[in-house]
């Protein structure tokens, strides 16, 4: 064998353990349910091959479904809004702060190596009946009854966003980060105000972060179950959390194919729009 | 020539802090409580829950069962990734946005999906619920976090010193192995941390893909969650707030040790 043609072939012998992996593993998987979702899930429990709408027509049609997926991107929507209103002055705080930048960046990172669910269980011991707030207030004669203040969707809601600020910061950190500050100056020196200058120099500039961000917190926000399950009611399921009734509890795994693939759509539109605009390079920065 | 506004910011940034980090000093503290509940008031210092702890056989299982798991995705992962990564930055691949693109894909899923389609599809073959299907999926989800943190380490890896050995005769075999190698094992390491660290705090997939009766630390938490507040979870959480956090500041602590040495 030549050398040019060894050297042709040695990327692909690297690569093929790699990409074997990702095709079986989820690729291939991604299809399979696209087919099964068309199958039907019998009484006797026993899968009908074939080309059935009836999965279809439950997940699109069904009001259930549809009212749970309008609230589960209404909470999605409304936990990366306050990520962004928490995170970005932080983020700016970070960016533009003197000296001890390594060590509130380290801060920042910290809650990525605590356990999720250790993080989301932790509100129990904030919010629940003897938690720390009840104990507080009835120490403080403010009640005589400890409030129930758990399980509900603000609770839900608060767990998400504590999941997931520090996404927001570290994007929004990573572009403001970027900016040269001198344009900043360069704004001041010709007459903006601190903040006109941040309004029309820096803002639009990290705007690319911040989306990033965004879209990290939503389709994370939107895609989880366990938030739902620990922090919230019976009321409050979102849709991933038919995914997993539907898979685990009921084993209607072709109904469960479906709601899989829509919450995929779903998603995947969000993501594809992102692209399209903003390309994925600022959101792997963010990640790397 | 900072004004009330910057204050202001520095406020709120100390406030967001204290939202992050608040929750988890409480379970931190908690765990030390002496209170026979493990609630609020605290009653004083005690290590009774840690001992409770370290006697419950169901919650030692999850630890070696997490330990085994995060260690194995780790291995797999970062070797995967590392061959992946140098074939994607040393050489000049047709189609490369489009394979990097199917190697971030994993993250770009949302993990439930990924979670359903790898479950029934390996059922389909006929491979249930198991450990080794468990492993498959942490794999697969920790591989992009992997390789983005190889490729980026190898970028800045100079072509050069690789030219230079094999000039001087090494094969490409031994160039690897003695010099990008050690030159990337920053990275190997931080790559096979991130991947553990993951596998080992993943809820999502792992309550689709575990079999009955096998528990990792996160679902045995959850499961326990479910059934009352047992004031265990707080000390469990503690332990696991030191192993996943510890961990990676003690690599970073040597990282740096290493790199004061060599740099003296």
């Amino acid at each position: 064998m030549s050398v040019e043609a060894r050297e042709r072939k040695q990327p692909w012998i690297l690569l093929t353990p790699a990409l074997t992996s990702v095709t079986l593993l989820l690729f291939v998987p991604l299809l399979f349910i696209v087919v099964y979702s068309f199958w039907l899930r019998t009484a006797t429990g026993a899968d009908d091959p074939g080309f059935h709408l009836d999965n279809w027509q439950k997940a699109l049609g069904d009001a259930f479904y549809r009212d749970i997926l309008l609230s589960t991107l209404r909470i999605a929507a409304i936990t990366t809004f306050f990520c962004a209103l928490m995170g970005y002055p932080a983020a700016y705080f970070i960016a533009r702060s003197k000296g001890n930048k390594a060590i509130l960046l380290l801060l920042l990172m910290l809650p990525f190596w605590i356990s999720y669910i250790i993080r989301t269980m932790s509100w129990i011991n904030i919010l629940g009946v003897s938690g720390a707030l009840n104990s507080a207030l009835m120490a403080l004669g403010v009640i005589t009854e400890p409030i129930q203040m758990l399980y509900n969707e603000a609770t839900v809601i608060l767990g998400l966003i504590h999941y997931l600020l520090p996404f927001m910061v570290l994007n929004v950190f990573v572009s403001l980060d970027g900016i040269d500050t001198n344009l900043e100056d360069a704004a001041n020196s010709l007459g903006a105000t601190r903040w006109q200058s941040f309004l029309n120099v820096t803002l639009p500039l990290s705007l690319p972060g911040l989306a990033a961000g965004g879209l990290l917190c939503f389709v994370l926000g939107a895609g989880t179950y366990i938030t739902p399950l620990v922090l919230g009611g019976p009321r409050d399921a979102m849709f991933a959390n038919l995914v997993f009734e539907a898979i685990i509890t009921q084993l209607n795994w072709p109904l469960g194919s479906a709601l899989s693939l829509m919450l995929l759509a779903v998603l995947g539109v969000l993501v594809m729009i992102y692209n399209r605009y903003l390309g994925m390079t600022q959101l792997m920065k963010g990640l790397g | 020539m900072r004004g009330w506004g910057w204050q202001a910011i520095r406020a709120w940034t100390l406030l967001v802090y204290a939202f992050m980090f608040l929750p988890i000093a409480v379970v931190v503290l908690l765990s030390f409580n002496a209170n026979q509940f493990g609630s609020f008031p605290m009653t004083g210092f005690s290590l009774q829950w840690f001992v409770e702890l370290s006697q419950n056989d169901a919650i030692l299982r999850a630890f070696r069962t997490s330990l085994l798991l995060g260690a194995l995705t780790a291995a797999i992962s970062t070797t995967l990734g590392v061959l992946a990564s140098l074939a994607l930055v040393r050489y000049r691949v047709p189609g490369e946005n489009i394979i990097s693109t199917m190697l971030i894909a994993p993250i770009l899923v949302p993990e439930v999906v990924l979670a359903v389609a790898l479950l029934l599809f390996l059922n389909f073959l006929s491979l249930p619920k198991s450990f080794p299907l468990l492993l498959m999926g942490h794999v697969i989800f920790t591989l992009p976090f992997v390789l983005l943190v190889v490729q980026a380490r190898l970028v800045s890896i100079r072509r050069d010193v690789e030219e230079a050995a094999m000039s001087l005769g090494a094969s490409p075999m031994q160039t690897f192995f003695q010099i990008t190698l050690p030159l990337l094992m920053p990275a190997v390491l931080a790559g096979a941390l991130f991947a553990f660290t993951i596998s080992f705090d993943d809820i999502t997939g792992t309550l689709f893909w575990k079999p009955g009766g096998v528990e990792t630390v996160p679902t045995q938490i959850f499961a326990m969650l479910r059934n009352s507040i047992s004031p265990e979870i707080n000390a469990l959480g503690t332990v696991m707030i030191l192993i996943t956090v510890g961990l990676p500041l003690l690599g970073l602590a040597i990282a740096r040790k290493i790199n004061q040495k060599s740099g003296a």
